[in-house]
Formats: structure tokens, C-alpha cells, sequence
């Protein structure tokens, strides 16, 4: 495969007055709190290695103090790193002078801060174009393109407004539309929505996700709110003391937590939510296939089960139960399979969320089958595999007291 | 005997050898201004030329052209017809009780006064903004400045310059100075680090970041501090006229050698006017032009 979009690479950062004299402590693996009391340093990142895909959200996420904040300004050298390298798009970061550093941040990445970081002197026009009038483009321009970010974030109209008479929310849009106005390839989002209200933040995340569909951005987005990462992010990152935990898909995270910690994280996540019928699912085991009638109950009597999934050339038909078939066989076995003996249950997709197909589910006395959008059946959604993706930590809580019994 | 007169007395240093220093530095001061004055006296012409003109310019206008130009400007800067009106009254009265001439030569030194101690202010006080080295200089200096009698530091000026115009404004810029350096730079220290971050993160180059977000947001302090400097210029308008520099401040100083006490409250009371009008005019500008700030607040 070709390179990574952004690659980090041994990233260290230390605080303090002489950060080079106590990186070889900490490359020896002394802990944070160790160099702490010793040194009166403070370890803010530890052997960060991360590669990020282009038009991919990535969220790094973490409690307060484990150092996302300081990771995200490394992208774009807000903060320095004691050791390591940045690249981003076959550019090494970490050799810009001060002009090419300039000229990067102008153009190639844009910032959303979590408590907007708005001119509070600038109209919300002018704040939308601030990227642009860095760049020295002129004001024609600028307030063209603003406009039109102004609209697509749904703030048309505001344009001479100061962002002091503007709410929390439409704030947060003025930023984001003053990070998109630049063109950059890339977003960094920091906490952008955290400081927003529950029922603002979650319209913000629909928001982001359309307009991600559209721009096909590469966003690196900072947040301490798990379901936030697990409801935007195509990767997530977990951050603890400065040091990755783990790194993966949020399915990923959300069934094989990698340590105790992630896990204690995960415990409170909404599944339902969070994952989609993919990651639990079983491959489909009871297809029949049969055109006439005889031979699918022949089919049937085989399987352990008394229901099936039909299946013709044309892909996944219904589900036939094997009462059904009985009765049918009375009056013709030769018939072909038609819509009187099958049920046509709807199908689910394999990308909704647990959440949306959990009434259908507990409906039916059996699996719902999972149909791709080509029409093919990819798998089936058991009342029990939901039950297990739903409950498995509480199950994982109760193994040690198991062993202790034993 | 010897030993014990220190414990009783405090061990001073000889008379005679305190004599020497005192002779030595006094000497070699003269001998510094003797040498050096007349090249730092041509450095600070082109300030004299444009302090005398100024002053001829406001002595030589008639005296309802200066007073409708003063209440326009107070008009364009306040936007306050009811300021503008006292204004008007004021100047009208001190001309009245005679005491216009003086009245302009004040006017004029102390506009002088602030210009110079704006455009010095200013850079230092962004230059201490920018280091902390440069801060822990230039605090301690700033203090020497306030807290020194003004007199003490009339000495050298006098010395090296004689008496007049240039040593009476480098003695009010001396006094006056540092609340606008001191508030320009706590001002930009004090400017929000995120809004700072978000110009930073937008490749803004250090001249963008301190004339689009770092000077603009601190204003309202370094307007606060420039308010000071002005009061200040004023109130040293008294003691500077001991060398020689006319104005106000020399009736007031007759009055105190003569005990003319009604001499001296006129011109007390047309300084205190000054001061009234620069304290209001420049706070209902600062207001005015910070008005977005915190005024408008969303509901």
C-alpha cells in the first residue's frame, strides 16, 4: 500500500525547562510520575506512532490531562515535540523554517478550537474569511467565498453580526466555516464540539457527517466523549498519560478493548448505538435454494431448524418455515417455490446500527436475515447475538468473581 | 575607645571620602555635558521646531477657530454633543478670565507630551509583551521612573539641556510614561491564548498576529493606560514650569512663592478642566470603538 496521508513517528513531548536532558530517562521507559518527582518534568506524550488515511475522520480520544490537546497542535507545530517525526503528504513537518511552516498551516490544515477561537473584533464575515486575508487574498474574493461557507453551515444572514451576539452552536458553525473557507485538506478538531450543549452537539455531529459526504476531508478530531468518537470516527485512537492504548476501527474498540482501561471506557457506551449489524452478525446458515416445493422441504428437514432462508438467482427471496412447506407438500410437491409459501420478511442492512433493527429483531421467533445492497444475503441477526454484543462487559465484570468461587 | 563607637555609631564611611564621590561623579557629569550637551541639544531640535510651532500655531489662531476645532475634534472622538457643549463652555470661561495664552502653551506641551510617550510606549510596551527577559528589565526601571521625585531627575536634564521647552518634556515624558507601557503590555499578555492560537494556526506571520489580534484585543487596556499618561502629563505641568517651561503651571507657581491664593485656583481650575476633557474624551473614544466587545449580548 502507499504511504499514509499523515504518519507520526516516536513522537515524545516533555515540559519543563530542559526537556533534552530528561528524554533519555523516559526513552529508558521510566514513568511519568517517576520523572515527575525526579525531574520536575512533565511527560506530556510518549512514543506516539499513529498513520492516518486520506478523506478518513480520525478521532484521538482520551480523559483530560492524557495529552490529546498537546497531540493535536503537534499536526501543525502549535507545540514543538521534544523527538519524533510528522509528515504529512510526503512533507516532514519537523524541517519547515518558520516561512514554510507559515505557508502550511495556510494552506494545508485548518483548525476548529473547542472554544471557538473567534476574533471577538471581527464580524462573523470577516472571522469566516480570516484564513483567506492571512493569505493576502483580496476582499472580492474573500467575501464570496465566505458567504458561501456561511450558507452551507446554515448561518446566511449573520454575515455583519459579531460572534458575541451569537449562541454556542452558531459559533461553532462560524469556526467550521472558517476552518472549510481555506480549502485545507485537512481539518483538526479540537474538542470542537465539547463545550456545546447535548441536543447543539449532536445536531453539529449530523452536520459534520453531511458535510464530510460531500468534502471528503481528512479530520483529526480530539474528544473525550466516547460516543461522540464512536458515532463520527472511521478510526479511533485511545490516548491514556500519553501513551496509545489502542488504536482501531470502532467496532474494534468496542468488542476487543485492549486493556482494562479502554474497557472500563466502553462499559458505559450506548452498542445499541454504536454498532452496526456488520460487527455482530452470523454468516447465514439455513439457505434454501430448492425450486420446487418437495425439494425444499427435503432441504429443510436437513437443517437443525425449522425455518430457511430462500435464496434464488436473484438473491434473497423471503424465509420459509418448514410448517408452511408441510402444508404445501399436501397439495403439490412439484410446485415451484412461489411468494405463497415464503414469508417476505424485510431484510436488514448491514450497516444500520443495533439500535434501529432492535424491534424487528424481538419481533420474529427467528434470525432476521442480513441482505447487502447488491440483494444477496450476507449473514443473519439472532435475538441472542444482539443480547451478547449488548451485554458482553457486564459478562466480563463477572469472570473474576467466577474464578474466586472456583 | 575606637572599637566601641561602632557599636553606638553607625560605622559611616569617612566625610571626606563621601565628599570624593560626590565631586567625582558631579565632575565628571559636567564634564560629560559640557562635551556631549551641545550634540544631544541638536539631536532634540527637530522636537523644539515642532513644539515652538505647535505653540505658535494655537497662540497665533484666533481664538474661536481653535475653539470650534477643539469641539469638533471632541465631537469626532466622543460622538457626544453634550461633552462637546461643556467642552465649548469651558474654553469659553478660561478665555474669559484670562487665562487663554497660558491655557494653549499647557495644551500644546501636554499634546506633545502624549504623542511622544504613545509612540515611545507603545513599541516598549510590545517589546516586554514579546520577552520576559526583557520584562524583568524593564519593570524595575519603570518603577525608578514612577517613584523617583520628579525633582532628582530635573537635576541632569537642566544640566545637560539648560532650562525651556525640551528638558520640561523630557522630564513629563519621563513621569508620564510608564502606565502606557505597563498596560500595553499587560494588555497583549492578557489577550486570549485560543483566539491567538486560532490566527497562529491559520499561518498568520507574528505582524498579522499582533496588528490583527493582539494589539486590537488589548486596546481597551492600552486606551486605559494612555488615559493615565495624559493625567499624569498633567499633573507634572506644575512642577516642570520650575524649568522654564510656560504654561499653567507658572502662574501656580508664582502664586505659591507670593501667596496669591485666587491666581492659583484660576489656573488650578483650568488645568483640572484640561484634565476633565482629555479623561473623558479619550474614555468615550476607547468605549466607543469597543463598543462589540461586551455591549451586545446574545439571549
Amino acid at each position: 500500500m502507499t504511504d499514509p496521508f499523515i504518519k507520526i513517528e516516536g513522537l515524545y513531548k516533555i515540559f519543563g525547562t530542559d526537556p533534552e536532558s530528561v528524554l533519555p530517562q523516559v526513552l529508558e521507559g521510566r514513568s511519568k510520575d517517576e520523572i515527575l518527582s525526579e525531574t520536575g518534568h512533565t511527560l506530556g506524550l510518549k512514543d506516539i506512532n499513529l498513520s492516518i488515511e486520506k478523506g478518513r475522520i480520525f478521532v484521538i480520544m482520551g480523559l483530560s490531562g492524557c495529552g490529546k490537546s498537546t497531540l493535536i497542535r503537534h499536526f501543525n507545530r502549535l507545540v514543538e515535540p521534544t523527538k519524533g517525526q510528522i509528515t504529512v503528504d510526503g512533507v516532514d513537518v519537523m524541517h519547515l523554517n518558520r516561512k514554510q511552516l507559515e505557508s502550511f498551516r495556510r494552506h494545508k490544515m485548518s483548525m476548529v478550537f473547542q472554544r471557538f477561537g473567534l476574533m471577538p473584533h471581527h464580524t462573523v464575515l470577516e472571522n469566516v474569511a480570516y484564513g483567506l486575508w492571512v493569505q493576502n487574498v483580496d476582499k472580492k474574493t474573500r467575501t464570496e467565498k465566505a458567504k458561501q461557507w456561511l450558507k452551507s453551515v446554515g448561518l446566511a444572514g449573520y454575515e455583519e453580526q459579531y460572534p458575541s451576539q451569537l449562541s454556542g452552536g452558531q459559533q461553532q458553525r462560524v469556526g467550521l466555516a472558517r476552518a472549510l473557507c481555506t480549502d485545507a485538506d485537512i481539518l483538526l478538531m479540537d474538542e470542537a464540539f465539547s463545550a456545546l450543549d447535548p441536543l447543539i452537539r449532536s445536531e453539529m455531529q449530523d452536520q459534520l457527517i453531511e458535510l464530510q459526504e460531500k468534502l471528503h476531508k481528512t479530520i483529526i478530531f480530539i474528544t473525550h466523549d466516547l460516543d461522540e468518537a464512536l458515532r463520527l470516527g472511521d478510526r479511533i485512537a485511545i490516548l491514556k498519560d500519553g501513551e496509545l492504548i489502542q488504536e482501531g476501527a470502532p467496532a474494534e474498540i468496542l468488542l476487543h478493548p485492549a486493556s482494562d482501561y479502554v474497557e472500563a471506557f466502553v462499559r458505559d457506551v450506548n452498542r445499541a448505538r454504536a454498532l452496526t449489524v456488520e460487527t455482530v452478525m452470523k454468516p447465514p446458515a439455513f439457505r434454501i435454494t430448492a425450486e420446487t416445493i418437495g425439494e425444499a422441504l427435503e432441504q429443510m428437514r436437513r437443517l437443525p431448524v425449522d425455518y430457511g432462508y430462500y435464496v434464488s438467482d436473484k438473491g434473497y427471496q423471503g424465509v420459509i418455515v418448514q410448517e408452511t412447506l408441510e402444508e404445501a407438500v399436501k397439495e403439490d410437491a412439484a410446485d415451484s417455490v412461489s411468494e405463497q409459501v415464503f414469508e417476505e420478511v424485510a431484510a436488514i442492512a448491514p450497516e444500520s446500527l443495533l439500535e434501529e433493527v432492535l424491534p424487528e429483531t424481538l419481533d420474529k421467533d427467528y434470525p432476521l436475515p442480513v441482505v447487502d445492497s447488491g440483494g444477496g444475503l450476507c449473514g443473519q441477526l439472532s435475538r441472542s447475538s444482539i443480547a451478547d454484543a449488548l451485554c458482553e462487559p457486564q459478562g466480563k465484570e463477572g469472570e473474576p468473581q467466577g474464578k474466586e468461587a472456583a | 575607645m575606637a572599637e566601641s563607637s561602632w557599636f553606638t555609631d553607625f560605622p559611616a564611611m569617612e566625610r571626606s571620602d563621601l565628599l570624593t564621590i560626590r565631586k567625582t561623579l558631579d565632575a565628571g557629569y559636567r564634564e560629560f555635558s559640557r562635551t556631549y550637551g551641545d550634540l544631544i541639544e541638536s539631536f532634540f531640535d527637530p522636537l523644539l521646531s515642532f513644539l515652538v510651532w505647535f505653540e505658535k500655531l494655537l497662540l497665533a489662531s484666533p481664538w474661536w477657530a481653535v475653539i470650534l476645532a477643539i469641539t469638533f475634534l471632541v465631537y469626532t472622538a466622543s460622538r457626544s454633543a453634550r461633552l462637546s457643549v461643556a467642552v465649548m463652555i469651558a474654553f469659553l470661561l478660561i478665555g474669559y478670565f484670562g487665562m487663554w495664552d497660558n491655557t494653549m502653551r499647557t495644551l500644546s506641551i501636554i499634546t506633545v507630551c502624549t504623542i511622544l510617550s504613545i509612540a515611545l510606549g507603545i513599541p516598549i510596551g510590545i517589546m516586554m509583551s514579546r520577552s520576559d527577559r526583557v520584562q524583568s528589565i524593564v519593570t524595575p526601571v519603570l518603577d525608578i521612573m514612577q517613584t523617583m521625585p520628579a525633582f532628582v531627575y530635573l537635576i541632569p536634564v537642566v544640566m545637560l539641556l539648560g532650562i525651556g521647552k525640551v528638558p520640561g518634556v523630557i522630564a513629563v515624558v519621563i513621569y508620564a510614561i510608564p502606565p502606557v507601557i505597563r498596560l500595553t503590555n499587560l494588555g497583549i499578555r492578557l489577550v486570549d491564548k485560543e483566539v491567538l492560537e486560532a490566527a497562529t494556526a491559520y499561518g498568520a506571520n507574528a505582524w498579522q498576529r499582533l496588528t490583527g489580534v493582539q494589539l486590537p484585543l488589548s486596546l481597551p487596556t492600552i486606551m486605559a493606560g494612555i488615559n493615565q499618561t495624559i493625567m499624569m502629563a498633567l499633573a507634572m505641568v506644575v512642577i516642570a514650569s520650575m524649568i522654564g517651561v510656560k504654561g499653567l503651571g507658572q502662574p501656580v507657581l508664582k502664586s505659591i512663592t507670593n501667596q496669591y491664593f485666587t491666581l492659583g485656583l484660576f489656573n488650578g481650575l483650568a488645568i483640572v478642566a484640561l484634565a476633565i476633557m482629555f479623561d473623558r474624551v479619550s474614555q468615550a473614544y476607547a468605549k466607543r470603538t469597543q463598543r462589540h466587545l461586551g455591549g451586545a449580548q446574545h439571549d
